[in-house]
């Protein structure tokens, strides 16, 4: 039976390193860092580094009673529907959401009420965008830890290819508030300092915030374009707040996107992973690729360029790839620098300008959830 | 599973007290001889889910004609992990519980019936205004019909504060002794039913 393909139609990477995917990739190619230490006693008592918006930065020109997660995923939205003629309109587009904690930051500053649960819903915040920008259809919302931006480009993959729509616009964000921060710190799984993927002397992530789009299309109009090619989702079956001690349930997500995509390890030219900068995630990662055979593909993780912008990761990271596929460019790890991981794995150390057919992006997450994700030209 | 009641397949499972929901997951677990230390550390989400699943898969399941990466889960809620967001926010203004920001997540319920049966398949959880089982039936569908998995326990599962529901369909590409066609107007009769 032949399948259809999906294109990548347009798309916007909104963070604190640009609000279109070109600045960011300019500022990427530069070896910036949005990272910094901040103290805002508001969100947490100790200085901690992070990557975050200003505060008092609109986000929106008109931004009216849209909370700040509402407003970051208006802003990415908008910009990469300006780049292509999908009409959210038109009755065969859908819009898919991904997010970990959306609004709940309106927790920290009103009281609880009915009113308030709604508010914070993240189908209240799909509703508003859906309807600021006039989408028919009833929006999908993906909240599955840090993988919901790799899920909602596979769903979205799906929906197409089941003919179910024709357009999908794929939008991740996620706010860094009190309520994350104080988790993470909680959990002690926060970096000192700017984080350090794959490195010896890694010590945790840091957290970011940002949102992405990736408009998908299966419109012969976008032929030219990258496609996604195909997808893998898999589950520890573990622990709920650590990552396998094998690695094998990511590689089976990895080798199971690569079957999707009919595609053989060796097609493969590099690898964005997930890359927190933790201890066990890293090293799971390492035995995960090594396991799937790709221990010799160039590698990198954007962590210490963006944070961990969670529900965005997965949509941030995978825009940043595919646009070193389109510019025959992959990016270098910042903040690595000795290998820290007891598997072989290529990681990138600097700039190369070189031929990338497909590229593979994974991800992971609390839950003991995997998810891994393949474009291609 | 909703209001002090429980019900597999049409048949009344056990009937409780219309207690608070930590209340009325604790008499169920017990009263049907449950023993999973771990049951007591969840969230309430995790503990109807998982209450759910137990007695979803319960006699007559055969795990063992699975392979783990065969069998995985399609859920969906309106309410995420409100009930336990509200819990841990409580604590984190004097001192943050890791125990509780862990359970922050909708899907930790699915790494918790994971890690119960070791389902290592597909998964994902949705964010629904309100129960769509057309959209969880096609999500469903697509991963039966492209062999991604060969069984897939999918459905709601929602608590916030003194409200609670949960329900869960469990289907197969085999067809089985006991079984009706998927569908979602299936689906949706037995959900309304509740």
């Amino acid at each position: 039976m032949h399948r259809r393909d999906i294109f990548v139609a347009a798309d916007n990477v909104f963070s604190p390193l640009g609000t279109t995917t070109a600045e960011n990739f300019a500022n990427l190619k530069q070896g910036i860092t949005a990272v910094r230490p901040h103290h805002d006693p508001n969100i947490s008592p100790q200085p901690f580094f992070a990557s975050l918006f200003g505060k008092d930065e609109p986000l929106i020109e008109k931004p009216g009673d849209y909370t700040r997660f509402e407003q970051l995923l208006i802003a990415s939205v908008k910009d990469a529907l300006l780049q292509c003629d999908v009409k959210p309109e038109d009755p065969k587009t859908i819009l898919i959401v991904s997010s970990t904690k959306g609004n709940i930051s309106l927790l920290e500053t009103e009281e609880f009420s009915p009113t308030l649960q709604e508010r914070i819903s993240l189908n209240t915040s799909a509703r508003l965008v859906a309807k600021h920008f006039g989408f028919i259809n009833k929006p999908v919302v993906i909240s599955n830890a840090c993988v919901s931006g790799v899920m909602a480009i596979v769903t979205g993959m799906r929906l197409l290819r089941t003919g179910h729509y024709e357009h999908a616009v794929i939008a991740g964000a996620d706010v860094i508030s009190a309520f994350i921060l104080s988790g993470f710190q909680s959990f002690q799984a926060l970096s000192p300092g700017v984080c350090k993927p794959f490195d010896k002397t890694r010590d945790g992530l840091n957290l970011g915030e940002g949102a992405g789009t990736m408009i998908l299309s299966a419109s012969a109009c976008y032929k030219d374009h990258p496609r996604v090619k195909g997808g893998g989702i898999s589950n520890d079956a573990n622990h709920i707040s650590g990552p396998s001690r094998t690695g094998k349930e990511l590689s089976y997500a990895i080798n199971q996107s690569l079957k999707d995509a009919e595609l053989d390890a060796g097609d493969l030219d590099f690898i964005s992973a997930h890359g927190t900068a933790t201890p066990y995630n890293d090293e799971m990662e390492a035995n995960a690729i090594s396991l799937s055979g790709l221990g010799s593909v160039p590698l990198n993780s954007l962590k210490a360029h963006y944070g961990h912008t969670l529900g965005a990761a997965g949509m941030i990271e995978s825009i940043i790839s595919v646009r070193s596929m389109e510019e025959s460019t992959i990016l270098p790890t910042i903040g690595f620098n000795e290998k820290g991981v007891t598997k072989p794995v290529s990681i990138c150390t600097s700039l190369r300008q070189t031929k990338v057919r497909n590229v593979l992006k994974t991800a992971s997450g609390f839950g003991g959830c995997n998810a891994a994700v393949v474009f291609g030209k | 599973m909703c209001q002090g009641i429980i019900r597999r397949n049409n048949e009344l499972v056990f009937e409780g007290e219309h207690t608070d929901p930590a209340s009325f997951f604790l008499s169920v677990y017990r009263d049907l001889g449950f023993s999973y230390p771990k049951f007591h550390k969840m969230d309430n989400l995790c503990k109807l889910g998982w209450l759910a699943s137990e007695v979803l898969l319960k006699d007559d399941f055969d795990l063992g004609r699975y392979e783990p990466e065969e069998i995985g889960l399609v859920l969906a809620n309106h309410n995420s992990s409100l009930d336990d967001d509200t819990r841990y926010w409580e604590t984190a203004k004097e001192a943050a519980s890791p125990s509780l920001f862990v359970y922050t997540l909708p899907n930790i319920v699915i790494g918790e019936i994971c890690i119960r049966n070791n389902f290592k398949g597909e998964h994902v959880f949705y964010i629904q205004q309100d129960f769509d089982a057309d959209f969880i039936a096609n999500q469903v569908n697509y991963l039966i019909d492209n062999n991604i998995l060969q069984a897939c326990i999918c459905g709601w599962m929602d608590v916030l504060g003194a409200e609670y529901k949960a329900s869960l369909f469990l289907v197969e590409k085999q067809e089985g002794g006991q079984s009706v066609p998927f569908s979602a107007e299936n689906m949706n009769a037995i959900f309304k039913a509740i």
